[in-house]
């Protein structure tokens, strides 16, 4: 693939690059966004696999594969690995290499910078992949398996994998800082003329919030996790309640960035899907500006609901209440969006090609994981929900058919400006439904296990949860081989196929559909002439 | 494994639903759907909440899939829709779309603070039991009767688990199970102290409708009343580590003479267990 792009790219590059440098010292946005894509894909699949080891054991009651430590293990990795490895680099990879198109900027704002914050990340994944791998050959005790949150005491009962989980994610935390610095910087600083804030494309609007929430809270994360440090290797007791500590100050702090981390996720999402909506019902997206105001208010709201994940700590009852109140109101602006997606649809003319497919199964389930999200909010109810499946499920609508269906509506939708050529649409659509399907059958079951009773991190249970569970298994590797045809599609686009037109869909707006497919490697090198009707927005007043 | 047919499906989907509307479900059954109304006011509550939201919820999603289906049906090019550019803003529809949702959540609220307030009230109690969480074994003690004892897993769940092998419906009380049972009144307002010695667990117990985290260091408060006498089966819902897993809680509600008469006969054991107490660890069977 890369040797293909080095092919396409020789007239506007003016020199020739070896491969080493062109993807290892690259300052290009497209390249690092093409590395970022690959990379998160890369982890897609490793924390897939560890998902299937839990669905795996989870098959049968009884422990038939696993011991329970390396399960807890599993659980642990398989949610580092996907949040930081593999839904938020994919959202920088599209960010990289759509914003500066899509504002129509030559470049990020802080080339060197971007470099940098990607190739963090191999090194971040390294480490934080290591005390696994070791494993393997005999030496220490595994990954950290106290879960994701890494709650104190437990966390700290591992070994010298603290020490390496808590170094991994301060290295992550200066990439995504770095990364959302430039993000800011290139949107505020480098939009062509004309370009204002109130006609940019809503995916760059939703990426600006999404970066101040990451500068706001990654060094939150930093701060808890180094207290964890000191706490583990320095004598400290700031979660030690023997030294006058308390474990659940670390509670309160890890979710003051748990949650908007938690929106983090989420937000490029939408961002994506009022893109690929409006395109493909050929009508500009409904209530452009209520869109932004509504994304603001859920990134403000993220910053004062934290605690609704601790309803069962024994917080006080006005705590209790407030944060109930608070969560419940990020239904209103989260509402908004979805009655707009919606509204986008009525009186369009719709054609339903595999983004537009992926584009409307987000709205449909990612609004079923908001109806769960809402239950959950419910402090009364909540003290029954709370560590079980059905807080599972939810979390996994949300994010796998919410963001991850968002990251695949998004690379559907722009491949074709990135190869140069269309994807099979055929197998497009197989890839989608055969999610859909099986994403469906791993996921709902889940609400009834926990309603019926079952926590959430356990390796083993009674048999009364045996039938749902096997369901969920079958659907977890189902979904999973259809990952693999996804692979192949876009593996198989990047190769070749039909050629792409520079416009690709006949409804698409925007600037990034103004330059040839595939991009050149330098566009925008003097800044585009803005006409509104190239743009979904170009004209405010409606 | 048993092989599988259809009409068992169905039939067991039924007695899915069936479960769901029985009054106590004493531990959860094959298929089982929904939540239950448990044992206690709190649970009832719990359940009561629960089905406010879910029928909400059921029809906030009639109203915006039906408009989305609709739309995907009716505006579709292949029909020869054609796209109304103009329809593109409404502050009206905003407003409506904005103040709807504002009145709804404002429904769900008040019966939500209403019971959370009514869960708070852990006055006029009875009696106090302790509990503390260990990696993988609960404590309990009858605070003031000087009676105190662990529960752990059953022996036969801990060979199952450890032999490997497939557990089928042949053992109902697979991992459920515990050596030694808590025994509680009926009738009688419960309130437990919670903590733990070594990492976070949490108790629960569906049948009673809440679940308190018991903290190093920290006392958590809570209470039960339970108004049927039964067998409540729950276990530890936060993860404590490798056997989080395999931390039961058996929860075994008497009437209140027969809870004297028991609570008297620990008082008696607990006197000969004092003499013997090296021996407890043998009796309940090596863990992990």
């Amino acid at each position: 693939m890369a040797n293909m792009h080095a092919d396409t790219h020789h007239a506007d590059h003016g020199h020739q690059q070896t491969f080493f440098q062109r993807w290892f010292l690259s300052t290009n946005h497209k390249d690092i966004g093409t590395l970022y894509l690959i990379f998160s894909l890369v982890m897609f699949l490793v924390g897939g696999s560890m998902a299937l080891v839990i669905r795996a054991e989870l098959f049968q009651p009884g422990l038939q594969l696993v011991d329970p430590s390396f399960f807890n293990q599993m659980t642990t990795m398989h949610a580092l690995v996907m949040i930081f490895g593999a839904v938020m680099p994919a959202f920088v990879g599209l960010a990289n290499w759509m914003i500066p198109l899509m504002v129509g900027a030559p470049d990020m704002a802080l080339p060197r910078m971007n470099n940098w914050s990607f190739w963090i990340m191999p090194f971040a994944f390294a480490l934080l992949l290591m005390p696994l791998a070791l494993q393997a050959f005999g030496i220490g005790s595994g990954s950290p398996a106290g879960g994701w949150t890494l709650y104190p005491p437990l966390s700290l009962q591992g070994g010298s994998n603290v020490a390496f989980t808590i170094f991994a994610i301060h290295l992550m935390g200066i990439s995504s800082i770095m990364g959302a610095i430039n993000i800011i910087a290139t949107i505020l600083n480098m939009r062509a003329p004309g370009m204002d804030l109130l006609k940019m494309p809503i995916f760059v609007w939703t990426w600006l919030i999404t970066a101040f929430l990451l500068i706001a809270v990654m060094p939150v994360l930093a701060g808890a996790v180094t207290m964890l440090l000191t706490d583990k290797f320095f004598g400290t007791s700031f979660f030690n309640a023997a030294g006058g500590g308390d474990p659940v100050l670390y509670q309160h702090v890890f979710w003051f960035f748990g949650h908007p981390e938690v929106y983090i996720m989420i937000l490029p999402a939408f961002g994506i899907v009022s893109e690929i909506i409006p395109t493909f019902a050929r009508k500009p997206l409904f209530g452009y500006q209520a869109m932004v105001y509504a994304t603001a208010s859920i990134a403000f709201l993220s910053f004062i609901v934290w605690a609704h994940h601790m309803f069962t700590v024994g917080m006080p009852l006005g705590a209790e209440l407030y944060f109930m109140y608070a969560t419940m109101l990020i239904a209103i602006p989260t509402g908004v969006k979805v009655f707009n997606w919606v509204t986008t649809m009525w009186r369009g003319s719709m054609t339903f090609e595999t983004p537009m497919l992926f584009a409307l199964g987000f709205v449909v389930m990612f609004t079923i994981g908001g109806f769960s999200g809402l239950m959950l909010a419910m402090v009364p109810a909540d003290y029954q929900y709370h560590d079980t499946y059905f807080v599972v499920a939810h979390f996994h609508y949300v994010l796998v058919t919410g963001a991850v269906f968002g990251i695949m509506a998004g690379v559907y939708y722009w491949l074709p400006k990135w190869t140069g050529h269309m994807y099979n649409e055929t197998l497009g659509k197989v890839h989608f439904w055969g999610s859909t399907i099986f994403v469906n059958l791993l996921f709902f079951p889940q609400h009834f296990l926990g309603l019926a009773g079952m926590p959430r991190r356990i390796p083993d249970y009674n048999v009364a949860f045996a039938d749902f569970n096997m369901w969920s298994s079958i659907g977890g590797f189902g979904f999973g081989f259809m990952q693999l045809l996804f692979v192949f599609i876009v593996w198989k686009c990047a190769r070749g196929g039909v050629k792409a037109t520079d416009r690709v869909w006949e409804g698409a707006k925007g600037l990034e559909w103004t330059v040839p497919s595939p991009a050149p490697h330098h566009t925008f090198t003097k800044p585009p002439v803005i006409r509104d009707e190239d743009l979904s927005h170009g004209d405010i007043a409606h | 494994m048993k092989k599988f047919r259809p009409q068992h499906a169905i039939a067991a989907l039924v007695a899915g639903f069936g479960a769901t509307f029985a009054w106590a479900a004493e531990k959860a059954e094959p298929w089982q759907l929904n939540m239950t109304p448990g044992v206690t006011r709190t649970a009832e509550r719990a359940y009561e909440m629960h089905m406010i939201m879910l029928w909400i919820c059921v029809a906030i999603g009639i109203v915006v899939f039906g408009a989305m289906a609709y739309s995907i049906l009716k505006f579709r090019k292949s029909k020869g829709a054609v796209p109304d550019k103009t329809f593109v803003h409404s502050t009206k529809l905003e407003v409506i779309w904005t103040a709807i949702p504002t009145l709804i959540l404002v429904v769900m609220a008040y019966p939500a603070t209403v019971k959370v307030i009514e869960a708070y009230d852990t006055k006029d109690h009875e009696m106090t039991v302790k509990i503390v969480g260990q990696q993988w074994l609960w404590t309990y003690e009858y605070v003031g009767e000087g009676v105190s004892f662990t529960s752990r897993l059953d022996r036969e769940s801990d060979r199952l688990r450890q032999s490997g092998a497939v557990v089928d419906a042949n053992n109902p009380n697979y991992l459920l199970d515990v050596d030694n049972r808590l025994v509680l009144p009926t009738d009688t307002k419960i309130r437990f102290i919670l903590t733990a010695d070594d990492v976070i667990h949490a108790w629960w117990v569906p049948a009673l409708g809440w679940k308190s985290d018991a903290i190093p260091g920290i006392v958590n408060e809570q209470w039960t009343e339970i108004r049927e006498p039964g067998i409540y089966r729950g276990q530890c819902a936060e993860l404590c580590g490798k056997d989080h897993g395999f931390m039961p809680i058996v929860v075994e509600a008497v009437p209140k003479a027969e809870f004297q008469a028991r609570l008297a006969a620990m008082k008696s054991a607990n006197d000969d267990t004092a003499r013997t107490a090296s021996a407890i660890p043998a009796v309940a069977g090596p863990q992990g």
